[in-house]
């Protein structure tokens, strides 16, 4: 198949609606807007209804309500409207209901800025929603990667009956890419939904008795008892998602441990620091929850430092120190506030940090 | 081959067309491309700049700290963003609206009046055609038949007038 050059938006569009996404659901904020856009004219040509709510909250339980009589749901928004539907995606989380969530993120706190910003990490790792959930995370570093994955988190989404999230951010967004786009995949006729979905709820002619979908639990042991079942496919997702990439660790000296955009600067940070005779190498998490602990297990015994590289304060830093484990001082390089910074001042930082380290 | 270009003028003067349909044709003819627009707030009559990188391999960074071709439709454009070129690499300033000179002597700069040349051909609007045409022809990142391609889906339909006169405008100084 060909190539196409597409922005980023878009193409995150385009991928729901062939993974056979029934209903979309959204609410414009800068640096998603072209999404709910290129949603609202081609969904409804791909048999698929776009709906632009008034707010991420009507949103989000709007597809709550879709996603819960059985049709496949994606929604979108950036940080602040993230934030806003945090409630939904605890309660969707809680009927084990699936849907694909996109948040193109950008800089915070609050309504903050629309350039770039990855300090949404622990909103997506940890969420805002209450009570004990989780929600799978991953983030793409290119287009490509983006459309692949939210074509496959539908199915992720389905099997594990939980929302699954993808984290992109505003530059990814708004730049374009040569894409090779993945086969449409048929919307699921709603005769069929009893049968692909029978916990859906879908009326009683296809089965006996009601589907009742709900999130509250008076009684205390009942309650535990679904949150230790909604744990017990926590745990196979532990094992399951996890992804990564790693590059030259090895025989690096130094590791950089980031995601997204920030991952492709630190691979032109690499060649630079390489023509300051360091070596370097890269972690570069996928899968944000589960977290890739065991890359660090590829970690050679040359290393002398770890680098978490991140567009907030360092939201991702505990998890490195984690999977760190006291092997490896670790460290932080970070912009906030919609600044990305140059690979001339990553490798800058980095070769300070390290001649801190060694001193 | 890794090539960075840069693209840089006010809203509305279309420079930012030119690096998405350098990216096009160049995607087209076999090669890895990233095309990242600035974006923000304004619109026509506020400033606008676009990276495009060029490769055969892929592209680790979409982001660049200096390119090899820098493309100015206006003078805060030049003055902004002139230390970016690469020694020994290519300046293209709109000379219609950049009254004044380049100030680095390790470049090569090369003049172009697209206003006033486009305002010829009676097409005031294809000013960044012009450009495009003298950046084909002087550095021959892309072929004139791969952009004529891309100009004919973009001039389709109901645009498909204004196919004509810009191809001409790109084909000038071709």
């Amino acid at each position: 198949m060909s190539k196409i050059l597409m922005k980023g938006n878009e193409a995150f569009g385009e991928a729901a609606i062939r993974a056979g996404v029934k209903c979309y659901f959204g609410y414009p904020i800068t640096p998603q807007n072209e999404v709910p856009e290129y949603m609202s004219h081609e969904l409804p040509k791909a048999g698929g209804a776009f709906l632009q709510a008034e707010s991420e909250l009507a949103a989000v339980n709007m597809a709550f309500g879709a996603a819960a009589s059985g049709g496949r749901v994606f929604i979108s928004t950036s940080s602040p409207g993230l934030a806003l539907m945090q409630e939904g995606l605890g309660f969707i989380c809680s009927t084990e209901v699936p849907l694909v969530a996109l948040n193109v993120s950008r800089g915070g706190p609050g309504v903050g800025g629309i350039q770039p910003g990855q300090a949404d990490y622990l909103q997506v790792t940890r969420g805002g929603y209450n009570g004990d959930a989780k929600i799978p995370v991953f983030a793409p570093a290119g287009i490509q990667e983006c459309v692949d994955l939210i074509y496959e988190c539908f199915d992720i989404a389905e099997k594990y009956r939980n929302p699954v999230m993808i984290l992109a951010d505003a530059m990814m967004g708004q730049m374009m890419e040569p894409v090779e786009l993945p086969p449409k995949k048929e919307i699921t006729p709603v005769a069929d939904i009893p049968r692909v979905k029978p916990w859906a709820i879908t009326g009683t002619g296809q089965h006996e008795g009601r589907n009742v979908i709900y999130s509250l639990r008076m009684q205390p042991d009942v309650l535990e008892a679904h949150v230790e079942k909604m744990f017990e496919k926590y745990a196979r997702a532990e094992k399951e998602l996890v992804r990564y990439n790693t590059v030259g660790l090895e025989d690096a000296e130094v590791v950089f441990v980031a995601f997204g955009t920030m991952s492709r600067l630190c691979a032109e940070t690499m060649e630079l620091m390489a023509e300051r005779g360091v070596k370097a190498g890269l972690i570069r998490p996928i899968s944000l929850w589960p977290f890739p602990e065991k890359a660090f297990d590829e970690i050679g015994p040359k290393t002398k430092l770890v680098i978490s590289t991140e567009l907030s304060m360092g939201q991702m830093l505990s998890d490195v120190k984690v999977a760190a484990r006291n092997r490896w001082p670790v460290k932080l390089i970070h912009r906030t506030g919609g600044i990305v910074p140059s690979s001339i001042e990553i490798a800058d930082r980095a070769m300070k940090l390290l001649e801190e380290v060694k001193a | 081959m890794l090539k960075k270009l840069f693209f840089a003028g006010s809203g509305g003067q279309g420079a930012l067309a030119i690096g998405q349909l350098i990216a096009k044709a160049s995607m087209e003819e076999g090669n890895e491309v990233t095309y990242l627009p600035s974006y923000g707030p304004e619109m026509r009559g506020g400033t606008a700049n676009a990276t495009v990188v060029i490769s055969d391999r892929p592209i680790s960074c979409p982001l660049i700290n200096e390119c090899d071709v820098l493309v100015v439709m206006n003078l805060p454009s030049l003055t902004r963003f002139e230390p970016m070129v690469k020694p020994g690499g290519l300046l293209f300033m709109n000379s219609s609206l950049i009254p004044e000179k380049a100030s680095r002597g390790d470049i090569r700069v090369i003049e172009v009046p697209a206003n006033e040349e486009a305002q010829k051909l009676g097409i005031d609007r294809a000013a960044n055609m012009v450009m495009l045409g003298a950046i084909l022809k002087e550095t021959g990142i892309v072929r004139f038949e791969t952009v004529y391609n891309e100009l004919e889906h973009m001039f389709s339909g109901r645009k498909a007038k204004f196919l004509e006169p810009n191809r001409k405008a790109v084909d000038l100084y071709l």
